[in-house]
C-alpha cells in the first residue's frame, strides 16, 4: 500500500517537473486564512529576524517573518551611499583587499554565531564568494565589524560554516587553485598543482575577532557546502565537493562525468592537535585583515603574510571521503548530529549517511582499494543509512525540524519536500515559484530548530509580480510548516539573489541594540565634543574640518580660505544621544559619496574642489522641522590666495593666523 | 475622574502660559515654518496625574536638594552641556534652538529641570508650558542620555550661571 502511494507521488512528480521548464500556473491554491497568518499589525513586531544573503549585491538584508518586511540593508563587501558604507574615510578600510580596494562582492551564505549548537545572536557571519573573504556582523549594531581576505583560495563558497561553539567558521574553495606562493603554472597542470584549501577561522568568545588558526590542503577538487558535525558529531565537518574528475575546462560537462563524488568528513579536533603540537608549515601569502573600532569609529586594514598549512595528505586520520551521487550541493547534518543528508544536484535519489557508520567503517578500515589521491575513501555502503528514492529532481539543500522530519529544495523541479529522517519517507511536497535555490527552517541548521515556517528562496520570479522590464527582483516565499502539509502563505521580492538565509526569534536580538553611541567615549582622532571643539585647520594642502551636527545646524556652516588643490576632510560629529537622529552630510561636486552619522559618532568625508567658488553643504537625513534649513556654505579660492582660513556659525567668526 | 473634563483644564493652563513662553524662547525667529513635530495638544494630555510643577521622572523635592553651590559639580555639569547641550542653549537669555538658560532655575524648580532633561519625550507630550515652547522652537528637546549625576551636575552648572553662590 505504502509503496504504490509513493509511487504515484513519483509521478505527479515527475509531471510536475516536465511543466516546471515554463512557469508553473500562479494560480496555485493559496487557502483562505493565509493572509491572518503573515498579518503583522501597524506598530507590532515580527517574530523572527531573517538574515538573508543579498548575492550579487554583496550585502545582507534582514527581513522580518512572517510579514516577508524588509527591515534592514547591512552593507558588507559592496559600497552603499545610501549608509556612507566605503566612502567614508572610515570605512574605506573594510574593503581593502591584497589586491587593493575591492568594493563589491557575491555574497552567498549566512551562519549566526552559536553557543551549545544554537545560535547566540551575537553575530552573522557572511562570505565574499569572488574575491575570498569573511566578514563579521554584528548583531547589536546591524553593522560588518570585520572581513578577513583568504589565501590560497578562489571563490570562497564552501563558507561561512561554524562549529558548535563557533569556534571555528570555515573557509573553503569554491575553485581549487595553486598554491599562492607557487602560482604561475599552466592550467593543463591542475591535477598535479592544483590544490583545495580550507581556512579554518577561529573567533574570539569576547570579542569575535577572527583569525586564520590553519588551513587543510586537500586534492584539488571544487567545494561546494557544508556543515559542522554536533551532539556526537561535534569535532567533525562535513563538505561536499565536486569535479572530482578535476576537468580544468567545459567543467558544465567534465566535472559532471563520475557517478559520485564526495562528501568529505574532516575530523577538525585532530587537526587542531597537530596544529597545537607545532605541525603544519608556515606559508608566505598576502591578506587582508579589516576591523571596524566602535570607539575611534574608524577601521583599520592590516596586510599580514603567513598561515600554516597542514597537507592532508601527511596527516591521515584528518580526512576522509564519502563517495555521494552526482556533485553534491548541501550536506546538512540533523539536530542529533547522527544523520548527514547529501543533495546531489544532479542525483534522482538524496542519500542519508549515519555518523556511528561512518566511525565504525574508520575504525574497521573499510575503504575502497583505491584512495583518492592519498585520502582513504569510505566504502559508500559502510557510511550509508539509507536513501530516499525519487524524492523529486535537483535536490540543493536540507534544514530540519524539531520532529524529526528534513526539509529539501529541488531545484530542477521546483518543489520543497517534506520527509521523514528516520523512515526515509517522503511526507508532502509543495511547489515553488520557481526553481528554488536554499531553503530555510528558523534554527533548522541547529541543534534545536524552531521550526513553524519554511522559507524558500527563489532562482527565478518570472510572473510572481508586476513586471519591472526585463530585470525582476528575486522571490522568496513562506511556508507554514507547523501542519502535517506545509502551506505557502507568502511570497515577498528580496534584493540581489538570495542564497542561504538564516533566522532566529525576534527576543534574542531585539533588546540588545545600540541605540546611540556614548558620545563622551567617542575616540575618533578628529572629534569635535561639542560646538566648542569645533575649528578648521591646515596642514599643508589638508583642510580638516571639525564639523557638528545637532538638530538643526551645522558647526561650522561658514567656511572659507580653501584653495583649489586642497584635500579637504569634514570630520561630522553627530551631538545628539538619542536614538534614530542621524544626520546626514553632503557637498556639492563631492565625487564619492554623503555621510550618515549615527548619534555619538563622527564620520569623514574627503572632499577634492575641482573649481573655484561657493560650495553649499547639507543635511541629507529629514531631522526636524527645520531640517531645510541645516545647511553652510563653503568658500574655495584660487591656489595661493591670501584669503586666511575662516570659520563661524551665527555672528561668531574665528580667522584662522597665518 | 471625568478624564475629558481635567484635559479641557491642562488645554486651558497651556493656552495662558503660552504668552509667558513666547518671550523666554526670545524673539521666535520660527522662519515662516508651519510644520511642526508635535503631536496634537488633546490627543497626548490624556494623563490624569502629570504635575506641571513636578514634572514626569524620578525626581523631587526629596531627592534633589539645593544647599550652597558646589563648584567641583557645576564644573563638571559645564564641561558636560559643551558636549551636549550648548549646541541648541546660550547661557544668555538669548534664543538659540532652545531657550536660553539664564534664569532657568529661577523659572523652574530644580527637580523640574532634572526629570525633564533626563526623560523629556513624555514631558513635551504632557507639559503644556513646554508643549508651546516647542510650538516656538519647533525642535523638540532630544534626549541627551544623561546619567542621573551627569544631570545633576549641569543643574549645578545652571545655578551657578543664574548667580547663585
Ligand atoms: C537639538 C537642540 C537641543 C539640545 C541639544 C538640547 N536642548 Fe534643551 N531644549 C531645546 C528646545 C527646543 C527646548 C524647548 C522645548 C522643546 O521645544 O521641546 C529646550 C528646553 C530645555 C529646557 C527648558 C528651558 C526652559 O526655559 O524652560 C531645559 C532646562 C533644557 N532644554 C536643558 C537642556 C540640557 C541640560 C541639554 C543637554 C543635556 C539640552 N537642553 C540639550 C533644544 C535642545
Ligand atoms: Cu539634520
Amino acid at each position: 500500500m505504502k509503496s504504490s502511494k509513493i509511487i504515484i507521488g513519483l509521478l505527479s512528480a515527475a509531471a510536475v517537473a516536465i511543466v516546471a521548464c515554463k512557469p508553473k500556473s500562479t494560480s496555485n491554491a493559496v487557502s483562505g486564512d493565509a493572509a491572518s497568518k503573515v498579518y503583522v499589525a501597524p506598530g507590532k513586531y515580527d517574530e523572527f529576524y531573517n538574515f538573508v544573503s543579498g548575492g550579487f549585491s554583496g550585502q545582507l538584508s534582514v527581513y522580518g517573518l512572517p510579514s516577508g518586511r524588509l527591515l534592514r540593508v547591512i552593507p558588507v563587501f559592496s559600497m552603499d551611499p545610501e549608509k556612507g558604507w566605503g566612502f567614508s574615510e572610515e570605512t574605506k578600510p573594510m574593503l581593502n583587499t591584497s589586491h587593493g580596494f575591492v568594493p563589491w562582492d557575491d555574497l552567498h551564505h549566512v551562519e549566526m554565531s552559536m553557543t551549545d549548537g544554537i545560535a547566540d545572536g551575537k553575530w552573522a557571519f557572511v562570505n565574499g564568494n569572488n574575491t575570498p573573504r569573511l566578514a563579521r556582523v554584528d548583531l547589536t549594531t546591524f553593522r560588518t565589524a570585520e572581513i578577513i581576505e583568504l589565501p590560497n583560495s578562489g571563490g570562497n563558497h564552501s563558507s561561512p560554516f561554524g562549529t558548535e561553539n563557533s569556534e571555528y567558521i570555515v573557509a573553503g574553495t569554491r575553485f581549487s587553485v595553486p598554491s599562492d606562493a607557487n602560482s604561475d603554472v599552466s592550467i593543463e597542470s591542475y591535477k598535479e598543482n592544483f590544490k583545495g584549501h580550507i581556512s579554518f577561522v577561529s573567533v574570539d568568545k569576547e570579542s569575535g575577532e577572527m583569525n586564520i588558526a590553519f588551513q587543510l590542503k586537500t586534492p584539488g577538487v571544487n567545494f561546494d557546502l557544508a556543515r559542522t558535525g554536533k551532539g556526537k558529531s561535534h569535532g567533525w565537518f562535513f563538505f561536499s565537493t565536486y569535479n572530482t574528475e578535476q576537468a580544468n575546462t567545459l567543467q558544465e560537462v567534465n566535472a559532471s562525468q563520475k557517478d559520485k563524488d564526495f562528501i568529505m568528513a574532516v575530523n577538525w579536533k585532530k587537526a587542531e592537535e597537530y596544529i597545537k603540537a607545532g605541525k603544519g608549515a608556515k606559508q608566505k601569502v598576502k591578506y587582508a585583515h579589516n576591523v571596524f573600532d566602535e570607539h575611534t569609529h574608524t577601521a583599520t586594514s592590516v596586510i599580514k603574510d603567513e598561515v600554516t598549512v597542514l597537507d592532508v595528505a601527511e596527516y591521515p586520520d584528518i580526512v576522509y571521503f564519502i563517495p555521494c551521487p552526482k556533485s553534491p550541493h548541501g550536506c546538512d547534518v540533523d539536530p542529533t548530529g547522527e544523520y548527514i543528508v547529501g543533495s546531489g544536484k544532479l542525483a534522482a535519489l538524496l542519500p542519508v549517511f549515519s555518523f556511528d557508520k561512518i566511525q565504525k567503517a574508520i575504525a574497521d578500515k573499510a575503504f575502497e582499494s583505491e584512495t583518492y589521491s592519498g585520502i582513504p575513501v569510505i566504502k559508500y555502503e559502510a557510511a550509508l543509512y539509507g536513501e530516499v528514492q525519487k524524492p523529486g529532481l535537483g535536490p540543493l539543500h536540507t534544514e530540519f525540524d524539531a520532529n524529526g522530519n528534513a526539509y529539501t529544495s529541488f531545484f530542477v523541479s521546483s518543489e520543497v519536500v517534506k520527509w521523514n529522517v528516520k523512515d526515509l519517507q517522503v511526507l508532502d511536497r509543495q511547489p515553488t515559484f520557481y526553481s528554488v535555490g536554499h531553503l530555510m527552517v528558523p534554527g533548522g541548521n541547529t541543534k534545536k530548530p524552531l521550526g513553524k515556517y519554511l522559507v524558500a528562496y527563489n532562482k527565478i520570479t518570472k510572473d510572481r509580480y508586476l513586471p519591472t522590464g526585463p530585470e525582476l527582483s528575486q522571490s522568496a516565499q513562506l511556508y507554514d510548516i507547523s501542519g502535517e502539509k506545509m502551506q505557502l502563505i507568502l511570497d515577498f521580492p528580496t534584493i540581489g539573489e538570495p542564497h542561504y538565509a538564516q533566522a532566529v526569534a525576534a527576543e534574542l536580538i531585539k533588546d540588545k541594540q545600540v541605540k546611540i553611541f556614548d558620545i563622551n567615549k567617542n575616540a575618533h582622532a578628529f572629534v569635535a565634543k561639542g560646538e566648542a571643539e569645533t575649528k578648521v585647520e591646515r596642514i599643508g594642502n589638508q583642510v580638516h574640518v571639525y564639523l557638528t551636527t545637532v538638530r538643526s545646524h551645522l558647526s561650522p556652516d561658514k567656511i572659507e580660505g580653501v584653495q583649489l588643490g586642497d584635500n579637504v576632510y569634514f570630520h561630522v560629529t553627530n551631538l545628539e544621544q538619542d536614538w534614530d537622529v542621524p544626520h546626514g552630510f553632503a557637498i556639492k561636486g563631492a565625487s564619492n559619496g554623503e555621510l550618515l552619522v549615527m548619534p555619538g559618532e563622527t564620520t569623514t568625508l574627503k572632499w577634492t574642489p575641482d573649481r573655484i567658488g561657493i560650495f553649499p553643504m547639507y543635511c541629507t537625513d529629514f531631522c526636524s522641522a527645520l531640517h531645510q534649513e541645516m545647511s553652510g556654505y563653503v568658500r574655495v579660492s584660487p591656489k595661493g590666495s591670501n584669503v586666511p582660513i575662516s570659520y563661524g556659525l551665527g555672528d561668531k567668526m574665528t580667522t584662522v593666523k597665518k | 475622574m471625568n478624564t475629558s473634563m481635567k484635559k479641557a483644564v491642562i488645554a486651558i493652563a497651556g493656552f495662558s502660559l503660552t504668552a509667558a513662553v513666547l518671550v523666554s524662547c526670545g524673539g521666535g525667529s520660527s522662519s515662516g515654518q508651519t510644520k511642526s513635530t508635535a503631536r496634537e495638544t488633546s490627543e497626548t494630555l490624556t494623563t490624569d496625574d502629570y504635575d506641571p510643577n513636578r514634572g514626569e521622572g524620578k525626581f523631587d523635592e526629596s531627592n534633589v536638594e539645593a544647599g550652597a553651590l558646589n563648584m567641583a559639580m557645576a564644573e563638571k555639569g559645564e564641561a558636560i552641556s559643551g558636549t551636549k547641550c550648548l549646541s541648541c542653549h546660550k547661557l544668555s537669555d538669548e534664543k538659540l534652538v532652545g531657550p536660553g538658560w539664564e534664569g532657568v532655575t529661577e523659572r523652574r524648580s530644580l527637580h523640574w529641570i532634572m526629570n525633564f532633561i533626563t526623560n523629556p519625550d513624555p514631558m513635551i507630550d504632557k507639559d503644556p508650558e513646554v508643549q508651546a515652547q516647542l510650538e516656538l522652537c519647533l525642535v523638540r528637546m532630544p534626549n541627551q542620555n544623561l546619567a542621573d549625576e551627569e544631570a545633576r551636575e549641569i543643574v549645578e552648572f545652571m545655578r551657578k550661571n543664574d548667580g547663585v553662590k
